[in-house]
């Protein structure tokens, strides 16, 4: 066989707490990341992705905890996003146990963050997220969380980020994202063809046909989303047995 | 109980693997002076990021006499693996040369990194016991070691090319893969180097 196209579900963390509508009936605490990503994983995540949209000091140090209690109890990889400022943010986020952890907003204002953190945690545990918008003939970066345009064009970026030193690139569609009408193709292909690492795709999933056509027409490596799995709309099994079945390589659960 | 002593060297995701050698059994100690490894009936050498940077944290924690004379078990994962090897093409990086070869980039392959998770097909070997012949890890890595004899190679892969994904000379073993990372596959070969080392 050969190397599985991972599903990865996204968690939005704030102070600590999941904020998105999670739609799961027999679970404790609904709200509890570790016990949602603990589930997710049995049910056959390939990775879990904690966005942490905190806004104060305080929130940060909880998804240090949360973090922390994840990697003791979920056993694959854990890729951890959102206010990572420095290399030093990097450092405390790998060393409570993330695997890979994804700058944006800071990385845009200073590029050689990329290099430092590559240089000093090595690139396969730098991720660089992009959010873009399309505009007239264009894909351009978005920051602060789509609020502000860049000026930047999404292509030229992944390629530069990923020359600075990103291994991998977790690349959302702000105008496909919360619409569930599927991936924006376009631009993930243009990205995935622009460069030589993994692209992960995410914002717009709403159906398994959208996550297989991410990844038979753009060449995704991974497929992200949110909603889908936490409201229950589609699980992850059968996703990867609709995947498998159109040819998709896909991981079995042991 | 097993001791297995996890040696921090200042890079890498201890938390997952501490947290997962406890989970199977093992009492864990996180070493950060070489005295703390006295005791240890094993040792695990993890590794993220470049070898050369790698075996720089390894000399400036002062670890290198203690692994160097360690004769129980050992498991390297991933550079901990890597640096188990002569040499590395990446930074040509002069490592602790325990197994003949050296490490390459990994050659034909459609992305690098590889990321995610693919087959390991194993040798016989007590590392896989109740796994094998063929199971899914998750590896995250640029970099595989070519060794330069065929008889201390226990598992391939195939990303691109067919490489080497575990390795045994005696009481060392190394996987490029991650099995802290790797759910019950992971966890079962985690239980399996705590029973050597018992």
């Amino acid at each position: 066989m050969t190397l599985r196209t991972r599903i990865i579900p996204c968690l939005d963390v704030k102070d600590g707490r999941v904020v998105k509508g999670v739609n799961f009936v027999n679970l404790a605490d609904a709200g509890d990341p570790v016990e949602l990503a603990t589930r997710y994983a049995d049910e056959g995540a390939d990775e879990i992705c904690y966005l942490d949209i905190s806004a104060s000091p305080e929130g940060r140090g909880t998804l240090l905890d949360v973090v922390r209690r994840t990697a003791s109890n979920v056993f694959v990889p854990l890729t951890v996003g959102g206010g990572v400022r420095t290399a030093d943010d990097m450092r405390a986020v790998l060393r409570a146990g993330a695997d890979k952890v994804a700058v944006n907003t800071a990385a845009v204002a200073d590029p050689s963050l990329l290099e430092s953190c590559a240089t000093r945690f090595g690139r396969q545990c730098v991720v660089i997220a992009i959010d873009t918008k399309r505009r007239d003939g264009w894909f351009e970066v978005v920051v602060n969380g789509g609020r502000r345009p860049t000026g930047i064009d999404a292509i030229d970026w992944a390629r530069q980020a990923t020359k600075l030193g990103a291994g991998e690139i977790l690349l959302t569609s702000m105008d496909a994202d919360g619409t569930k009408a599927g991936f924006d193709l376009a631009v993930t292909r243009a990205v995935t063809a622009a460069v030589d690492v993994p692209v992960i795709a995410s914002g717009g999933a709403g159906t398994v046909d959208h996550c297989i056509d991410v990844v038979l027409e753009a060449d995704a490596s991974a497929v992200l989303a949110a909603s889908i799995f936490h409201r229950r709309e589609i699980e992850i099994s059968s996703l990867k047995s609709a995947m498998a079945a159109a040819g998709i390589p896909v991981r079995e659960l042991v | 109980m097993t001791t297995i002593a996890v040696i921090d060297h200042g890079a890498g995701n201890l938390v997952s693997i501490a947290q997962s050698l406890a989970r199977v059994g093992a009492d864990v100690i996180v070493a950060s002076e070489p005295s703390d490894i006295a005791k240890a009936d094993g040792l695990v050498l993890p590794g993220v990021g470049t070898t050369g940077g790698v075996m720089h944290g390894i000399d400036e924690a002062g670890f290198r006499p203690a692994i160097t004379q360690w004769d129980r078990p050992l498991l390297g994962i991933c550079v901990g693996l890597q640096v188990l090897f002569e040499s590395s093409h990446e930074d040509d990086a002069k490592c602790f040369g325990f197994v003949p070869g050296s490490v390459e980039r990994l050659r034909d392959a459609p992305r690098l990194p590889h990321i995610g998770w693919n087959d390991v097909s194993m040798n016989h070997d007590p590392l896989f016991a109740d796994i094998g012949p063929e199971a899914t890890f998750y590896f995250v890595h640029s970099y595989a070691p070519r060794p330069s004899t065929s008889d201390t190679v226990i598992g391939t892969s195939t990303y691109g090319e067919t490489f080497v994904s575990a390795v045994r000379s005696g009481r060392r073993v190394g996987t490029q893969f991650h099995p802290e990372r790797s759910g019950n596959n992971g966890l079962q070969l985690l239980a399996n180097f705590v029973a050597m080392a018992a």
